[in-house]
């Protein structure tokens, strides 16, 4: 099937502004008698929850956490993109909006992104009158800096926490509601279904969980903002809790779910050091503003780093390869996440990686050090200096960090129109959740922009829509959708407490991570994503025979909650790993072996794959079934990607 | 392994542990044993190596709160050895490592102690307090749209970097459970200041104020003695300094008030 986009005729420019005037509007008085829920309450979330509920929608909100302000929004570090222009240096919609489907290596759709670059500046001027303390210059105006794949100075941020500050804006803007009585939320509740009456959205069902009660949920739209799934992989540099659970759920009630394989390797993460790691730590791309990446120029050199025989500040300038900086002089440090991840990782293949376990590079502050002074740095980089000195015991202020690329972002998601509607109606997906903006590769500062993007500002319109159509009637969670929606989940939850096995969700998710890891990560074969796939199945039969889970389902069951997310891991990997495999050509975060340029960089084949592939589910154990988007496009040419 | 320490050598520790089963129940300290923990493992590693053992020898694993592992999200709520996430100055649990401590220590874990802090189970408590404290005032009343420009309003940047040192609260609540009085002063102060030095926060600065004070005292919290043991303890610094501005903002607004009461 061909699915459609729904992006409106007309030229980009006008494209958005043409789609809100013909948009049906709900009259101020009628909205409230529309319930809508929102899942999730990071930026996506918050936002679209504390915006929708200010028009006047009845809004219920979902969260796992015990309060809607710890989203992993929390944790971006480096700042937020916008074409404000405001450093005089070129910017504007248009290059923010080409960078970025350059960035994504031509694989989003353009009506979508130019969009998305359009409110950037709405964002910035909300959240600055909210109160997010932005970073400031001594005259008193806003700040920049800039970030990877991009010319200009266009990222804003709050030193190395700008996640945070937006987050806890878009936080607040939810309490108002909240005290106002516009947004009920549920905190500590995890969406485990999605129930859809006559084909459309009808409301969730949820496990309370301190008290393990199965709760339903109805509204006459449902908006997921769910996050991303980088946990298919164990270690990550998300936070323990995300998960694919709500996305996958709706997938298999009708949710398309696009580009599964493409997934985003950040280079700059703090290594691996045991077995015991949970979790990887992201230091912030902007660190690649000032910090120059380069490993030893030998081999020989490299292996004396490793034993310990030489300190990498002993090591002449000479004997040292800037290899960003060498390779793409143009871009320097600030080349895009994929290709400064696959160079890292061509360094180590090389033999001339670091640390005692050769997987890693270097990322030097000497320079900026020398040049500034260390408060200067301090100032920019403070916190995630001292982040780093805590977990390495190493200090950055004196030798250089040592970095390896990690699982990120994934820019796969379920399948949205220009509307953000899955393909199961009355049902959106916002944010991460969605696949909506960054093509096969997203920029640093972008996931904060379309977060908010989505929630603020274009949520609020096209939901409106959608609801402009559906009769006010109040949706009543006694339709047997609902309890047989229940039933569902009380099966699956008793299943997995009755499976009695000797292996713990961890066990399993532990070998998950690791197939994924090293069959459909950084660089993927047909053969090898093949032996990945058989090792799933495999995986997935041993899970749900051995898997062992204490303790019941009507109680805080930590271990529970944590072998539901891994079967629908388990199940999303195999997916990944077929859409992998579909996917003759390397784009982006998608980089197959066999399809590479004389020089290693990504070869794609813009005739045979210039589309976006939604798979849809097909029943237990069934082949998905794939659909096609096909990706046109009329403003911007289609070039093998340089950042020479 | 990579760690900056190859000589640190693995450890065995004595842990005791808070357990209770629900709110409603009555806990107890339980003495757990783990072995092999290197220097190089967060604390919360160092829990999931606990968790895991108990699950495999069928006993329930021990609840806590814990997400981003990063120091950002202020889910981690452990009373470390008496210390509000344990020895290191401006650390989260999660960002605590275990060569803070010695082979064969032994080490008491216990949820953060206040009555405005229910335990659900074990070491996780419900703060859903401090969310009833923002709702009360925490915020710009702004709707979405209609928001001037960015640059429309210059901030020198030492107010607005004084803004920002106070937004950095993460809400995890060390500062009430460090606190003998358990008061949420510090966090309140955090909010209230990081408004107060905006001009952003000015229209609404004395209701803001005297509502999240109210909401404070309503949820139960102590009193300030100034001993200042919140923000010794706070793990990101927040300064003593925005409780002075506090009652400051609220003498203020008290003596503007229309609604004295």
């Amino acid at each position: 099937m061909l699915l459609e986009s729904k992006a409106p005729e007309g030229p980009l420019a006008e494209k958005w502004e043409k789609h809100k005037f013909n948009v049906k509007l709900v009259n101020p008085a009628n909205k409230r008698k529309y319930d809508v829920i929102v899942v999730g309450t990071g930026l996506a979330g918050g936002a679209a929850a504390a915006s929708l509920a200010e028009l006047g929608y009845n809004v219920k909100a979902f969260t796992y956490h015990d309060s809607p302000r710890r989203a992993h929004s929390i944790a971006a570090q480096g700042g937020i993109n916008a074409a404000k222009n405001y450093q005089n240096d070129g910017d504007s919609v248009f290059r923010l909006f080409y960078d970025t489907i350059k960035g994504g290596d031509y694989r989003a759709r353009e009506a979508n992104v130019y969009r998305l670059a359009q409110v950037s500046v709405n964002i910035i001027d909300q959240c600055v009158a909210q109160g997010v303390p932005f970073a400031r210059e001594y005259g008193g105006l806003l700040a920049n800096r800039s970030f990877g794949g991009a010319q200009v100075s266009r990222t804003f941020y709050a030193r190395g926490q700008t996640g945070q500050q937006l987050l806890l804006g878009a936080y607040s803007a939810l309490s108002r509601q909240i005290a106002y009585g516009k947004v009920k939320m549920y905190t500590r509740s995890e969406m485990l279904d999605v129930v859809v009456i006559d084909g459309q959205a009808r409301g969730i069902v949820t496990r309370n969980l301190i008290t393990g009660e199965i709760e339903t949920h109805s509204a006459h739209a449902v908006v997921l903002a769910t996050g991303g799934y980088g946990n298919v992989f164990y270690l990550s540099t998300n936070a323990m809790y995300c998960n694919v659970t709500a996305a996958w759920r709706a997938h298999k009630k009708g949710a398309y779910f696009a580009n599964p394989c493409f997934t985003q390797i950040h280079p700059t993460c703090i290594p691996v050091s045991g077995d015991y790691q949970s979790k990887l730590t992201l230091m912030s791309e902007s660190l690649r503003n000032d910090g120059r990446v380069w490993v030893p120029k030998t081999v020989e050199m490299a292996e004396r780093v490793r034993k310990g025989e030489i300190k990498p500040q002993d090591i002449a300038e000479d004997d040292r390869d800037y290899f960003l900086e060498r390779k793409y002089p143009a871009f320097g440090n600030l080349v895009p996440r994929d290709v400064a991840s696959r160079n890292a990782k061509m360094m180590c293949d090389e033999g001339r990686g670091v640390g005692s376990t050769g997987l890693a590079v270097y990322l030097d502050f000497s320079d900026i050090i020398k040049r500034t002074g260390a408060e200067a740095v301090s100032q920019k980089y403070g916190n995630l200096f001292d982040m780093y000195a805590k977990i390495t015991d190493e200090d950055p202020y004196k030798q250089p960090m040592r970095i390896y690329p990690a699982v990120h972002y994934t820019m796969g998601g379920l399948w949205v129109d220009y509307n953000l509607q899955t393909t199961v109606p009355g049902l959106y997906a916002t944010g991460e959740c969605n696949f909506s903006d960054h093509g096969a590769n997203r920029l640093g500062a972008s996931a904060l922009m379309q977060g908010l993007a989505d929630g603020y500002f274009v949520i609020p319109y096209t939901i409106g829509d959608y609801l402009a159509q559906t009769p006010p009637k109040p949706v009543s969670t006694d339709h047997p959708a609902f309890a047989e929606a229940k039933a569902g989940v009380q099966a699956r939850t008793e299943q997995l407490l009755n499976i009695k096995g000797n292996r713990t969700p961890d066990d399993f998710h532990k070998i998950l991570g690791h197939i994924m890891w090293e069959y459909c990560g950084m660089a993927r074969t047909a053969e090898g994503l093949k032996h990945a796939k058989a090792e799933i199945q495999k995986l997935k039969k041993e899970f749900w025979s051995d898997v062992k889970v204490v303790g019941s389902g009507e109680e805080m069951n930590q271990a529970l909650e944590k072998a539901g997310r891994i079967a629908d891991f388990i199940e999303l990997g195999e997916l990944m790993v077929d859409d992998a495999l579909n996917r003759n050509e390397s784009c982006g975060g998608h980089f197959r072996e066999e399809y590479q340029t004389p020089d290693g960089e990504a070869l794609r084949d813009d005739d045979n794959y210039a589309y976006v592939a939604a798979w849809e589910y097909m029943g237990d154990n069934q082949p998905e079934k794939l659909n096609k988007e096909e990706l046109t496009f009329e403003n911007v040419k289609l070039t093998q990607r340089s950042y020479k | 392994m990579a760690g900056s320490n190859p000589n640190a050598k693995p450890m065995n520790l004595t842990l005791k542990v808070w357990r209770q089963p629900n709110r409603q129940a009555q806990g107890n300290i339980v003495e757990y044993h783990v072995k092999d923990i290197s220097p190089d493992m967060s604390f919360l590693e160092m829990l999931d190596v606990l968790n895991e053992d108990l699950l495999r020898g069928g006993q329930d694993p021990v609840a806590f709160d814990h997400d981003c592992r990063e120091g950002i999200c202020g889910s981690c709520d452990l009373f470390i050895n008496g210390r509000s996430h344990g020895p290191e100055k401006g650390t989260t649990t999660c960002q605590l490592h275990m060569r803070k401590f010695s082979d064969g220590d032994t080490i008491t874990i216990e949820p953060w102690r206040a009555n405005a802090f229910p335990v659900n189970k074990d070491l996780s408590v419900d703060r859903s307090a401090f969310d009833r404290i923002i709702q009360a005032g925490g915020y710009v009343s702004v709707n979405t749209g209609g928001a001037p420009d960015g640059n429309e309003i210059p901030i020198p940047k030492e107010i607005s970097d004084r803004a920002f040192e106070a937004a950095t609260c993460i809400g995890c609540g060390a500062c009430v459970a460090a606190c003998k009085n358990a008061s949420a002063m510090l966090f309140v102060s955090a909010k209230v200041s990081q408004l107060a030095l905006l001009p952003q926060g000015q229209v609404e600065r004395k209701t803001r104020v005297e509502n999240m004070v109210a909401q404070m005292d309503k949820e139960g919290f102590g009193a300030c003695t100034n001993i200042g043991s919140c923000a010794a303890e706070c793990p990101v610094g927040i300064s003593l300094e925005n409780i002075a501005i506090l009652n400051r903002e609220f003498l203020a607004a008290k003596a503007a008030s229309n609604n004295l009461a």
